[in-house]
């Protein structure tokens, strides 16, 4: 293989990864910022300006630590539960199009870690294993409040993943594709998915709550009812890397909704943009457009959370079973009814 | 006779496949042997991530992340789900008569002469491999043929899954009318 091959995508992957992090690190003090200003409250303010510092002081608070160990049998499995969370919290980032791209040292450089012709299926994939790591860590505990919180996100995940994987099936049905570089790419000019495919949008944006293991479906670790569900016994930093893959989950959720639905990194004008200033300074301010776009989704994620309280389990299994499958499904229909109207209209003889 | 590999001048795939059929085999062996039902379980998902592996080293992406969607990420998971329920000790493991472990040796051993006889005797025919460039794994490829040339087994299967779901449902039903 062409040794600079090897290093533009292993620049592009540490970018990446530096980026998840840094937004992981700071979508803490957006929550806390968010969460104060929508209770009219200050919010962090002490750490440096407007408590900009304050993930690192967090941080540096969670390394210090001491590390409390139960007396598990499970030694090995308490330790492996936080590490498989974060892989695979951060294992999503490689197929995300971050852009379109960049001509740079006389090559054409593709802003995405890797372009597999099955994207989509990829992201699902590593998003049906990531309970893995919440399950395994809650039973490694040796406490039945983790257990419990351990049982109820694996039912919840299996129960979500159905509908997610539903309504995916009327968006590719559409985009005829499961790359997502060629998804964004069909969404050039304001021809986003979320126009066409609505209903789709709003079950992946449900399902995408419930996969993160947001409120209002945070029952894995209901604190009134679990003390802390799977992290109970967890102290230090495997604390942190539990509370770390949920911020970074969320991240890479808004971006897979901001490619898929919102155009990725299509802005108006991009086209025109791309001709009159240039590749790279457009594609650089598709980047942005992408950043924003998900950058929204995180505010409504967090929006959400300080506005809809928990639902109770029983209405979380009668949301998933009973309204969205049933509605993805018939959103399937409808999908295949558009696309096949010529022929259905032939056929009846209009 | 048994072909014996060239270690000394293998390539990376035959390196690579060696390692993962190591695991897979390893895991495979600790499921069966691991006390723990929840251990076990958590072998075979390892099991599960390197037959995937081999998935891959044969060129076949799409089919390596269904093995994972729906092995790794949809049925373990229900197992675990149910081993943590029913919270399976050691203790409660059931133990076997005499005669059932007496069975087990024999057929055991009978499987064993019947793979060795099989090792034996077969001719195994490698030729060179030569990469035509055909494309045989994409979603596109397999869709077609899957809908053109084997329809109807594929529509058989979805009968057949179908028929086990309205099974489940059903015997899920019966329980709570009976209460």
């Amino acid at each position: 293989m062409d040794s600079t091959i090897i290093i533009e995508k292993s620049v592009i992957i540490v970018a990446v990864f530096a980026l998840t992090m840094l937004m992981a690190m700071y979508s803490t003090w957006a929550e806390r910022k968010v969460a104060a200003w929508l209770q009219d409250r200050v919010g962090p303010n002490r750490a440096g300006p407007f408590g900009l510092f304050q993930p690192l002081a967090d941080g540096l608070k969670l390394f210090s630590k001491e590390e409390f160990e139960p007396n598990t049998p499970n030694r090995f499995l308490f330790f492996v539960g936080p590490a498989i969370a974060m892989s695979t919290a951060l294992m999503t980032s490689a197929v995300i199009p971050w852009g379109d791209k960049l001509h740079l040292f006389g090559r054409d450089i593709l802003l995405q870690a890797t372009d597999l012709n099955i994207g989509l299926l990829y992201f699902f994939g590593v998003v049906s294993v990531g309970v893995y790591g919440i399950m395994i860590g809650g039973w490694a505990s040796n406490n039945k409040f983790s257990l419990m919180g351990a049982v109820r996100a694996a039912s919840q995940m299996v129960s979500y993943e159905v509908a997610m994987g539903l309504s995916m099936i009327a968006l590719l049905m559409m985009t005829g594709t499961l790359s997502l570089r060629e998804i964004s790419a069909q969404q050039a000019g304001m021809n986003w998915n979320v126009f066409y495919q609505p209903l789709s949008f709003v079950i992946f944006l449900i399902c995408a709550f419930a996969e993160a293991n947001r409120t209002p479906f945070d029952l894995a670790e209901c604190e009134s009812e679990l003390i802390g569900g799977y992290h109970t016994e967890y102290s230090s930093m495997k604390m942190g890397f539990y509370l770390f893959a949920e911020y970074a989950n969320m991240f890479i959720s808004s971006t897979i909704l901001a490619v898929l639905f919102f155009g990725g990194y299509n802005y108006p004008g991009m086209s025109w943009a791309v001709e009159n200033w240039g590749v790279n300074i457009a594609n650089v301010l598709g980047f942005g457009a992408l950043f924003i776009k998900l950058c929204g989704f995180i505010f409504f994620f967090m929006w959400v959370r300080w506005t809809i309280p928990r639902f109770r389990y029983d209405q979380l299994m009668h949301l998933g079973w009973r309204i969205l499958i049933p509605l993805s499904i018939i959103n399937i229909m409808i999908v295949g009814v558009v696309i096949l109207r010529a022929e259905i209209f032939a056929y009846l003889g209009f | 006779m048994i072909h014996i590999p060239d270690f000394a001048n293998a390539t990376a795939v035959q390196i690579i496949f060696c390692i993962l059929a190591f695991i897979t085999l390893l895991t495979a062996f600790l499921t069966i042997y691991s006390r723990n039902p929840i251990h076990s379980a958590i072998y075979l998902v390892i099991c599960f991530f390197s037959i995937a592996g081999h998935y891959l080293l044969l060129n076949a992406q799409f089919l390596a992340i269904v093995h994972i969607i729906v092995y790794s990420g949809a049925i373990m998971i229900l197992f675990l789900f149910t081993i943590m329920l029913m919270n399976l000790n050691e203790q409660k493991e059931v133990h076997k008569p005499r005669i059932t472990r007496l069975g087990a040796i024999v057929s055991f051993c009978l499987i064993c002469l019947v793979l060795i006889a099989i090792f034996i005797n077969s001719k195994p025919i490698v030729g060179e491999y030569t990469a035509t460039g055909e494309d045989y794994q994409s979603i596109k490829v397999l869709g077609k043929i899957l809908l053109n040339e084997y329809m109807v087994p594929f529509e058989f299967a979805s009968i057949l899954l179908l028929v086990a779901m309205i099974g489940a449902v059903l015997l899920s039903k019966k329980e709570k009318i009976e209460k």
